[in-house]
């Protein structure tokens, strides 16, 4: 592995890089650096510096208490979401995916073409027929209206599918079929082993997906109480412009700030299982 | 009590509105057109409270929360389950979705004026004639009171109003030794003093609001929209509107109100820092300036709005909403009796000390409320201006049918005068255009 | 255990392209996992078996998607007036769409966009894969994951912040303009308006893009670049030689999901419609349109006539990126 460490470091290639790295950065370093501000001081000073007291714990306490500590069960419930959605789509990406790469069967070229010609219909149109369907059957307002639809995943459908295709010799399930291993079991136990990287790389980008899932939401749900976190901070923004409603832009953003860190540190801690998962094991080699 | 505004919906990837999709779904929803009012005495709305239930509620008033609370206290079998489904027309989305679905229908909806027809005709709302709701003439001051009838026939209970007035910030005012404008040629006056002694100064910002365009032509007089029925007529180019776009052109031309959209985080900063130092608008405003604008404390002052004649007294509704019972809610009567307590008597003054400006003529015309001082305010006593506002709303005036729709497209056109060459008499023009072919799609007959 | 992923996306049988069905687009080829007579074993085998596996993923799919889907064409048939009721009309719907030049405009916008956002979003996605998989770089994993940290916060959040920086008034062009006395243009109006909207999306999605090709570098053997050097090649020569055409197969795939996505473009726009209600109009893009046709219009038919033509419109589009993207490679 590894001519590459042996290659020299090249400090102008750094400083352009780096300039990549600013432009990545910056916004994220003004959410921080607002999210220390009080929601008096967040309107007349520098939005670039720190100005006034630092108020980011206060924020922090006011947000996770701020009407009954609201946003806890928002928190909460996007956990349900992602757990349940995210977990569902990524164990149907790997079913699907592992079929498509190893099994011939009939109507298998028609599925990739059908999800990727399905997926090109905007959603924005196919919320209302989807919202009558699943209030005649009882769904909307119930966390099921948004897990159901997060099942599905068609770019984790694909990774999966070139994963595995490349992950699992042929022969190791011929030899388990030998071996008289039933299919289930050779996915099982054969398989999913292999599958490691590439599940976890999925459940993150489907994990994303749920954590960031907002315009389903908010047609499928009235009920705050079932909000997931970007409605929810959504709904405090919108409040400003009410009467008699609080303007918290504050807590917006420290709303905001403890909505994305999860996420980061999931992919700082999971950082060796994705990149593996995605690089499928070339730097192996 | 929301402001009448597209704008506050910023941040939200929906910048839906009302989706009054309940005709076009009817058919795969349930039945919502039956014919019959029902009559139902207040006998038998207290029956209904004193039996008790559940009531699913849907508003986004901030004050109902204590209303509710005393309601429970005094009535105890009584549950209410007060449900925030959404701001303005987030919630009408929501709504019309519900009753298209035809379940998940909350008992009782906050609707704003303006979408209060747009529901009405589509057969959503209780007829309230049947409750009696006709001998409260008089409870409500008269500008909600007509915004809740649609072709005769009571829809909702005004839940509060808002009657324009002139927010100032004295301050800035001082400095530059302007004087407070009674007349709107007044306040062009001001705008360029303003503009000239500070060029970071701006009399007022506006990038175009349907809500507000509206109210100025109904406080000028204009009566653009004029419904019987299915029959509509429109006309935005009548006396009132060529006066309102006539004098809003100029502020507009000569670059003197700034291009901040209303209830962003720029415009809060603005009340604040006096880069904006008026608003001509809705009588809810003190509470939102309190919390929005805290670091403002004691700069701002309440006026009359200014006038197109010298010593009127004319103004307009700006925003505010009603309550209204869903068809498909389950429990009429007992939706009603909690209905008339929010909006009268106990409720509507226990919303009034939690900072709601009342539509209930007892409330504004009580010493207690009108002499209130404001320290916000510099101790003014603000309520004065604005109930004294709230008896001067110009009658007579009518929204759309489809006005959720036509609001939804004003910056589409009308817009186009904030950022290119077009007047805004043309862009009023092509609203007008456009609201018609709209209006004609829809089967209206229209002009 | 090598395992190359994104090297053979495009290596597909040749058959399925003259079938001319959208299968092209299928990722690996099932003979490159074993000794051709293998394979030929697995096809022989051909039956219902996958089913069960694809077929809870198939399921749920056509609940969510292909149910909704039929249910708009039907509408699409339709029309519903507030007075009058609901009444078949055909075609017309769609007759309609072809001379409405409101969706026409809108369409020419994302167009717009497509032509020169998202080239210019997947070409720095891959030069900082190039350079992060070039091994020249100090900090190389920080500069990976800090790249990528965008595509983890919500595009409503996202679009706020970038809102706010893009004030004129009190944002940071605000504040530039303020500091120097410069007059740098408005990001929120008309003239500036779609780039600033390429901006942000080229934020939430450069470090996405970059991974999926750097992924791909990365299971390129490290032996090919020793060998190409032996031979006296340069850095460019090996990446134009070796390091582009192995992972043609990911940039094929990513340019497929970005036209997809330019199409569907809704949130960053109509969250800063409240920023700059004039020069963002209800018919910004085609999504836009199609939603406010149906939430605010209570058009549904005609704005499910809306979205079939331009899903119809996305697979032809894609499905021509995806030809020439194959074109290229035989003529290699």
């Amino acid at each position: 592995m590894t001519t590459a460490r042996a290659r020299k470091r090249s400090t102008l290639l750094t400083a352009l890089t780096a300039i990549m790295l600013v432009y990545s950065l910056v916004p994220l370093v003004w959410l921080f650096i607002n999210s220390t501000k009080s929601q008096a001081s967040l309107f007349d000073s520098f939005g670039l510096w720190f100005s006034g007291d630092f108020s980011l714990f206060s924020n922090i306490r006011d947000t996770l208490t701020y009407d009954d500590g609201v946003f806890v069960r928002w928190l909460l419930n996007t956990l349900l979401y992602v757990v349940l959605g995210a977990g569902g789509a990524t164990a149907l990406a790997t079913l699907g995916g592992y079929a498509l790469a190893k099994y011939d069967f009939f109507g298998k070229r028609a599925v990739f073409a059908v999800v990727i010609g399905a997926v090109a219909v905007p959603t924005t149109a196919l919320a209302v027929p989807t919202f009558l369907m699943f209030s005649k059957l009882g769904l909307t307002n119930t966390p099921w209206a948004v897990i159901i639809p997060s099942l599905i995943s068609p770019f984790g459908l694909y990774l999966m599918w070139t994963f595995a295709a490349e992950a699992i010799p042929g022969e190791l399930i011929e030899a388990a079929r030998v071996d008289g291993a039933g299919e289930l079991r050779t996915f099982l136990k054969v398989c999913v082993p292999l599958l490691a990287p590439g599940i976890v790389t999925v459940s993150l980008f489907t994990m994303v997906a749920t954590w960031n899932n907002y315009f389903l939401p908010l047609i499928m749900l009235k009920d705050p109480d079932w909000y997931p976190l970007t409605l929810g901070l959504n709904s405090w923004n919108d409040q400003a412009a009410t009467s008699g409603g609080q303007a918290v832009f504050n807590l917006v953003i420290t709303g905001s700030l403890l909505t994305i860190l999860p996420l980061l540190a999931a992919f700082l801690l999971l950082q060796r299982y994705w990149q593996s998962g995605l690089a499928a094991g070339g730097v192996k080699d | 009590m929301t402001i009448n505004r597209r704008a506050f919906l910023r941040g939200t990837a929906a910048l839906g509105t009302a989706a009054a999709a309940a005709a076009a779904l009817a058919a795969c929803g349930s039945d919502d057109d039956s014919g019959d009012n029902p009559t139902v005495s207040a006998n038998d709305v207290d029956a209904a409270l004193a039996a008790g239930g559940t009531l699913t509620v849907w508003a986004w008033e901030t004050t109902l929360k204590q209303v509710v609370t005393a309601f429970q206290a005094k009535y105890p079998k009584v549950t209410v389950n007060l449900v925030n489904a959404g701001t303005g027309d987030k919630q009408y989305t929501a709504l019309q979705n519900a009753i298209s679905a035809g379940s998940g229908v909350p008992d009782l909806a906050q609707i704003e004026y303006y979408a209060l027809p747009q529901f009405a005709l589509g057969k959503s709302l209780v007829d309230l004639s049947g409750f009696g709701a006709n001998s409260l003439d008089g409870t409500f001051t008269p500008g909600p009171w007509a915004s809740v009838k649609s072709g005769g026939v009571t829809y909702g209970l005004p839940m509060d109003s808002g009657p324009m007035a002139l927010f100032y910030n004295k301050e800035v005012f001082d400095k530059h030794g302007i004087a407070v404008p009674a007349t709107w040629d007044e306040y062009v006056a001001a705008a360029k003093k303003l503009h000239a002694a500070d060029p970071k100064a701006y009399i007022t910002s506006d990038t175009g609001d349907a809500g507000f365009t509206t109210s100025m032509i109904w406080q000028a007089g204009g009566k653009p929209f004029q419904v019987d029925g299915t029959n509509v007529k429109i006309n935005l180019a009548d006396d009132g509107s060529t006066k309102f776009a006539n004098l809003w052109q100029q502020l507009v031309t000569d670059k003197l109100v700034a291009p901040i959209s209303g209830w962003s985080d720029a415009w809060y900063k603005g009340l604040g820092d006096g880069t904006i130092a008026t608003l001509v608008i809705g009588a809810w405003m003190p509470a939102n300036l309190e919390s929005g604008v805290a670091a403002a404390k004691g700069k701002w002052r309440v006026a009359p709005m200014p006038q197109w004649t010298a010593g009127g007294a004319a103004t307009a509704e700006n925003g505010g909403s009603s309550l209204a019972i869903p068809k498909l809610g389950k429990n009429n009567a007992l939706a009603y009796g909690f209905m008339k307590y929010a909006t009268t008597g106990e409720g509507a003054q226990i919303r009034v000390d939690n900072g709601a400006f009342p539509a209930t003529t007892e409330q504004v015309n009580a010493d207690a409320f009108k002499n209130k001082e404001f320290p916000y305010f510099g101790g003014q006593k603000v309520n004065e201006v604005l109930a004294q506002a709230a008896s001067g709303v110009v009658t007579g005036w009518s929204y759309l049918p489809f006005q959720v729709y036509a609001n939804s497209i004003f910056n589409d056109t009308v817009g186009k005068a904030y950022v290119s060459n077009t007047t805004l008499a043309d862009g009023l023009k092509a609203w007008q255009d456009a609201s018609v072919k709209y209006g004609k799609e829809q089967g209206f007959t229209v002009n | 255990m090598a395992r190359y992923v994104y090297v053979n996306i495009a290596i597909l049988p040749a058959k399925s392209e003259k079938e001319g069905d959208m299968a092209v687009l299928a990722p690996p080829a099932i003979q490159r996992s074993g000794p051709p007579g293998r394979s030929g074993a697995a096809r022989r085998r051909r039956s219902w078996t996958g089913w069960a596996f694809v077929g809870p993923f198939m399921a749920v799919f056509a609940f969510v998607f292909l149910a909704p889907i039929g249910y708009a064409i039907y509408l699409s048939f339709f029309r519903t007036k507030l007075i009058g009721g609901t009444s078949f009309v055909g075609l017309e719907n769609y007759q309609n769409v072809f001379t409405d030049s409101q969706f026409w405009s809108s369409f020419g916008r994302v167009a717009l966009f497509l032509c020169v956002q998202v080239p210019i979003m997947l070409f720095l996605a891959l030069l900082a894969a190039l350079a992060i998989d070039s091994g020249r770089l100090y900090g190389k994993s920080f500069f990976r994951v800090t790249i990528f940290m965008p595509y983890a916060v919500p595009a409503v959040v996202a679009t706020l912040m970038w809102g706010f920086m893009y004030g004129p008034q009190f944002g940071l062009i605000g504040n530039i303009n303020d500091a120097f006395g410069w007059s740098l243009p408005n990001p929120l109006g008309p003239g500036w308006l779609l780039a600033s909207i390429g901006n942000i999306v080229t934020w939430e999605f450069v470090g996405y893009n970059m991974l999926i090709f750097y992924s791909a570098l990365q299971v390129i053997p490290r032996t090919l670049y020793e060998a190409a050097e032996l031979d006296g090649a340069g850095q460019v020569r090996i990446i134009r030689s070796i390091k582009l055409p192995a992972i043609r197969g990911a940039l094929l795939i990513a340019t497929i999901f970005s036209i997809i996505g330019t199409f569907q473009l809704f949130n960053e726009p109509a969250i800063l419609k409240s920023l700059a209600p004039n020069v963002i109009t209800t018919y910004y893009t085609p999504n836009m349109y199609a939603y406010s046709l149906s939430f605010a219009g209570q058009q549904f038919n005609y704005s499910a006539a809306v979205a079939i033509v331009m899903a119809l419109l996305t697979a032809i589009v894609a499905y021509a990126v995806q030809l020439r993207g194959l074109r290229k490679e035989r003529v290699q």
